[in-house]
């Protein structure tokens, strides 16, 4: 397996009013074609994370890496044109919610072929036709209906798909897909996730996997990153997420109300000082 | 005993789209009643139907023996109060905690405010220091404690909660539900809960109701849920989904 991205010793940090603050310190991790999930809460740097590798992180923020590599491209150096051509058709970024995510008012099947137009040289039939058949792979029913629909008239989860179908259609080697079903019903989610799963097995995509909902990521991911204030405190294969050894991956485990379970009250994280060393 | 909530045949019509369609329930005194579904299942309509907060088409709600009418009077909101999901946009971005705490008390003619006000955030657990404060300068959690000392500080027998801890982290969440169990138990409340969440709703009522588009699909003790005593499918399908992915298939 060879490897896609190097990442090591990330740290994103904004200036604010109040002096320096340090959202990610010091990640280091390597992706292949595989499943890797990103854990954490919010505030913990996961998103931040992803955004400096999708070289979407605000102007004003500091990002320094000893290596911060995509497929032999130093991103630390390239140029923001470089940057540009590599997103979107390189690296496809799947954000949150479809409401805010995609253009209100653009259809969804012309915001489809922009992206494939903006990366490859095709004819505007030939773009709508594999957008078309792009909304089909992300088991959209009627594709030529939802082709000519705005984002307001599909719902959350259709949206959803729209947008992985947007990310994609230009065949992208890396996925970063930040809460990519968070803001969906529980059964659209598994559906959703099913997509992606497909997806991502067949075209040998590298996926990184970014949520608060450890136990959603460990079924799906090969490989589980648990972050806590900016750092990584636990590496672990998803298989093994029972046998964590990190306090605070045991008390974020345990937290969680399970059905059939009579635990009153709940055990709340008891937040050591020490992890934020 | 009269029971806390009665509603005969709820139905809430917007145009010509029906919300809500002919839903019956009855919570006792102290119970705590659970509504799962999925968006768009009628389930938080339900609870802002009581609240007055939607408008009822047809059938009756009773609330500890007293027929609702078209409004809500101020001896209503003494007895129900409601917290909502989004700690973030349900305070007031320009009032402190303080105010946003007397407001109600005002409203309601309460003279010892200053005792109350200290008292109810004693109680959430956030202290005087949090006072002053404004919302933007708390996190979800210590918003949402704010939002449930809101609603205490009328000291009501009946709580609405429409999702009151999906926006928050899971750990924050655990604290949350710690909270509310306790104030349940301090003050002998009643809720009413809305969650998507099978293990939330599990964990805090002891009887649900499963919706599907406006209408109820089946009732449940929160027991049959882990013993898969379910009849329909449906509830099947939801609770498959809350185990996670399962690959292959």
């Amino acid at each position: 397996m060879s490897t896609l991205l190097h990442v090591e010793d990330l740290r994103v940090s904004f200036p604010t009013r109040t002096g320096v603050v340090e959202a990610v310190r010091g990640v280091s991790f390597a992706l292949g074609q595989e499943r890797l999930g990103i854990v954490g809460e919010s505030g913990s740097g996961k998103s931040q994370t992803g955004r400096a590798i999708m070289g979407l992180t605000p102007q004003q923020a500091e990002i320094k890496a000893k290596r911060l590599e995509f497929s032999g491209i130093d991103l630390l150096k390239a140029s923001q044109a470089e940057r540009r051509a590599l997103r979107g058709s390189r690296i496809a970024m799947i954000l949150q919610d479809p409401k805010y995510s995609l253009d209100p008012v653009m259809t969804i099947g012309r915001q489809i072929v922009e992206t494939l137009r903006t990366h490859e040289k095709v004819g505007k039939s030939e773009a709508r036709q594999r957008a078309l058949d792009m909304l089909a792979a992300v088991q959209i029913r009627d594709p030529k209906r939802v082709y000519d629909l705005y984002p307001h008239e599909v719902s959350g989860g259709m949206g959803q798909r729209a947008m992985i179908a947007m990310m994609l259609i230009a065949g992208p080697e890396l996925l970063i897909a930040d809460e990519p079903t968070s803001a969906l019903d529980v059964t659209v989610q598994l559906d959703i996730l099913r997509i992606l799963d497909r997806l991502v097995i067949d075209r040998g995509m590298g996926l990184v996997f970014i949520s608060h909902d450890l136990r959603l990521v460990s079924t799906f991911c090969d490989r589980v990153i648990v972050m806590y204030a900016g750092k990584i405190v636990e590496e672990l294969k998803a298989s093994e997420l029972s046998q964590a050894k990190h306090p605070y991956t045991q008390g974020l485990l345990n937290c969680m109300p399970k059905i059939g379970e009579s635990r009153h009250p709940l055990p709340v994280l008891d937040r050591q000082p020490e992890w934020l060393l | 005993m009269t029971p806390a909530l009665a509603i005969d045949k709820l139905r809430v019509v917007y145009d010509d789209f029906i919300a809500l369609k002919d839903v019956s329930l009855t919570v006792a005194q102290g119970e705590s009643f659970g509504l799962v579904g999925e968006s768009g299942s009628g389930k938080s309509t339900l609870l802002r139907a009581v609240a007055g907060l939607a408008p009822v088409t047809s059938g009756t709600i009773d609330v500890s023996g007293q027929r609702l009418g078209k409004t809500r009077d101020k001896a209503f909101y003494r007895q129900v109060q409601m917290v909502f999901q989004d700690p973030y946009g349900s305070l007031h971005p320009r009032q402190t905690v303080d105010r946003l705490l007397l407001e109600p008390l005002d409203i309601h003619g309460f003279a010892d405010t200053e005792k109350r006000i200290q008292r109810a955030l004693d109680e959430v657990g956030l202290g005087s220091g949090f006072r002053f404060r404004y919302s933007h300068q708390l996190s979800g959690g210590q918003r949402q404690r704010v939002a449930i000392a809101r609603a205490l500080i009328l000291e009501p027998s009946i709580l609405l909660l429409d999702e009151p801890t999906s926006a928050l982290d899971a750990s924050v969440q655990a604290e949350v539900l710690n909270l509310l169990e306790q104030v349940r138990r301090d003050r002998k409340l009643t809720f009413v809960m809305v969650s998507h969440d099978l293990g939330v709703i599990t964990h805090m009522c002891e009887r649900l109701m499963v919706m599907q588009s406006g209408e109820e699909v089946e009732r449940l003790q929160a027991g049959d849920l882990a013993t898969r005593n379910v009849a329909q499918d449906y509830t099947r399908n939801l609770l498959v989904a809350s185990e996670g992915f399962v690959r292959g298939g």
